[in-house]
């Protein structure tokens, strides 16, 4: 079995969203995240908060960002079992952003035999 | 993620609600000019929510989870701005303090003030100054947490009507200086009597609108129960029209799955499976009627809830007690002598004195000539007393004056069954 990244990019941001296609989409997100776990694919999984910091340089030059635009914002990741990256992409059939422009990447992690 | 979370352990609702609710607190704590800034705070912390919760599980106690957060944007933007004197006068000076901003902003969110910052909503979502329509446009936008988009679906229009009524009374806010407070004294009553009123015509959009999506009408109607609910809550406007109204509502609500059949078809009271009526609702409606009563008064909403209790007890459609009925309009009438008012008396007239009798009172009324159910009424009394010809002209009118699809259908059945010999 190998490790998958998949990262998030869009789909989530709805600012004029109501209250209740919020709780609706959560929903999604959450019987998504369910399904992976009781079938034993889901690893981990976190979301990231707007905004951050880069550091650049020898002189290590910190600076505000990425500003990206919205669509492009990377909103969290998970991490995921599968067995190759057919099973990895299928996995992601049930992804609630795509309908609002949401990407995801897919990446498999490297596996460092010792 | 917390395993034990699944998608069914939220509340319908909840983000709605809770928007419903933070929306007021934070709008009292800002000022109610900051409407605005309030409703950001609320959509920033659901936003976070949705995208948290998404990942991590639900919280054990979502409402606590979103009330801190809400909290924490509003003392961050409290601190952002110095400048808080003109907007929230009443608690300037504790807010611009450190030692006491926190625990200040706390103590809104405690559960006895949410209560008390609805009920302030209320009346400041119903000002005497904010047109009607836009009154209830605001009820739902601020304390129900419905979107324009969605507001508009419920009456069937557009977004940019609902956005300009939300306009005009956010206007008025404004200019009229509507402050959120629970008016005391004298002007109580006829304050409270606004908001009654406001929520008696979002409820009766729920439940006469022939909006096509079922679960749109009874958002309306739920909504319109909870808010009435809120009012018998508070002692200052725990009053016997508001347990009438309340009472109405209940009654009315309870027949809501037998009213549309499984097309979306409309059941008139005279077809409707009375198994279906759910039987708590009406059980609440009488206790709530029972309340009306003993706190004595009598007002519209008491005479309408006593027309839907009679009717909820019937055990079938000829053994209602239209007699009662009958009297209830007439005080009714006396009380509004509106057009409607003596449609529905005409037509408990057909079964509490005669037919005959109903048809003069129908062809009396003045100011009903463009509503479908007037004509569909004079046609019923015809088809009864075996004149399908006129019943036939009747029905007939009645479908060119009514734009629901489901509405048409039972005309067109009828039309036929004119002809039919």
């Amino acid at each position: 079995m190998e490790k998958f990244m998949l990262i998030f990019q869009g789909g989530m941001s709805s600012e004029n969203s109501s209250p209740e296609f919020m709780q609706a989409q959560m929903g999604k997100w959450m019987a998504w995240i369910e399904k992976l776990s009781k079938a034993g694919k889901y690893v981990s999984g976190e979301p990231l908060l707007p905004g951050g910091k880069l550091i650049k340089g020898k002189s290590k030059t910190v600076t505000d960002g990425p500003y990206t635009e919205g669509k492009e914002v990377v909103g969290g990741f998970f991490i995921v079992n599968a067995e190759n990256y057919d099973e990895a992409v299928k996995l992601c059939d049930d992804y609630p952003g795509y309908e609002y422009g949401g990407t995801i990447q897919v990446r498999q992690v490297m596996k460092m035999d010792m | 993620m917390a395993g034990s979370s699944t998608v069914n352990q939220i509340v319908d609702h909840l983000f709605r609600h809770e928007s419903g609710r933070m929306v007021s607190v934070l709008s009292r704590l800002l000022g109610f000019q900051n409407l605005e800034a309030a409703q950001d705070i609320v959509q920033d912390t659901l936003l976070q929510a949705m995208n948290t919760w998404g990942y991590n599980g639900i919280p054990e106690n979502p409402s606590a989870w979103l009330y801190r957060v809400a909290k924490n944007k509003a003392i961050d933007l409290l601190r952002r701005q110095k400048k808080f004197k003109e907007i929230s006068p009443q608690y300037s000076y504790l807010l611009q303090s450190e030692y006491t901003l926190s625990s200040t902003v706390n103590n809104f969110f405690l559960d006895d003030e949410i209560q008390d910052s609805q009920l302030r909503m209320m009346f400041a979502c119903s000002h005497p100054s904010i047109p009607e329509e836009s009154q209830i446009a605001l009820t739902l936008k601020t304390l129900c947490g419905l979107s324009i988009h969605e507001i508009a679906k419920a009456f069937l229009t557009n977004d940019e009507t609902i956005g300009k009524r939300i306009y005009r009374a956010k206007e008025k806010i404004i200019s009229e200086k509507i402050e959120l407070s629970v008016p005391q004294g004298k002007e109580l009553p006829q304050r409270l009597d606004v908001v009654l009123k406001c929520l008696y015509l979002l409820f009766n959009e729920g439940y006469n609108s022939s909006h096509p999506d079922k679960l749109i009408r009874e958002d309306l109607c739920e909504e319109a129960i909870r808010l009435t609910y809120l009012l018998t809550l508070h002692p200052d406007t725990n009053v016997s029209r508001a347990n009438a109204l309340l009472s109405l509502m209940c009654f009315q609500a309870s027949r809501l799955q037998a009213r549309v059949d499984d097309k979306g078809n409309i059941v008139l009271l005279k077809y409707q499976d009375r198994s279906k009526w759910y039987k708590p609702l009406i059980e609440r409606g009488t206790v709530y009627l029972e309340f009306a009563s003993e706190l004595g008064e009598a007002s519209s909403y008491h005479i309408e809830a006593a027309i839907a209790s009679l009717h909820a007890v019937a055990p079938t459609f000829e053994q209602t007690d239209w007699r009662s009925i009958y009297h209830l309009y007439e005080s009714l009438y006396e009380m509004q002598p509106a057009p409607i008012v003596a449609l529905n008396k005409a037509i408990a007239s057909a079964y509490a004195v005669s037919k005959e009798n109903a048809l003069e009172q129908l062809l009396k009324i003045k100011g009903l000539e463009d509503y479908y159910l007037y004509h569909t009424s004079i046609g019923e009394i015809y088809f009864e007393m075996k004149d399908k010809k006129k019943a036939k002209k009747f029905y007939e009118t009645a479908l060119r004056l009514t734009s629901s699809h489901q509405e048409q259908e039972l005309l067109m059945k009828k039309i036929s069954s004119c002809d039919a010999v």
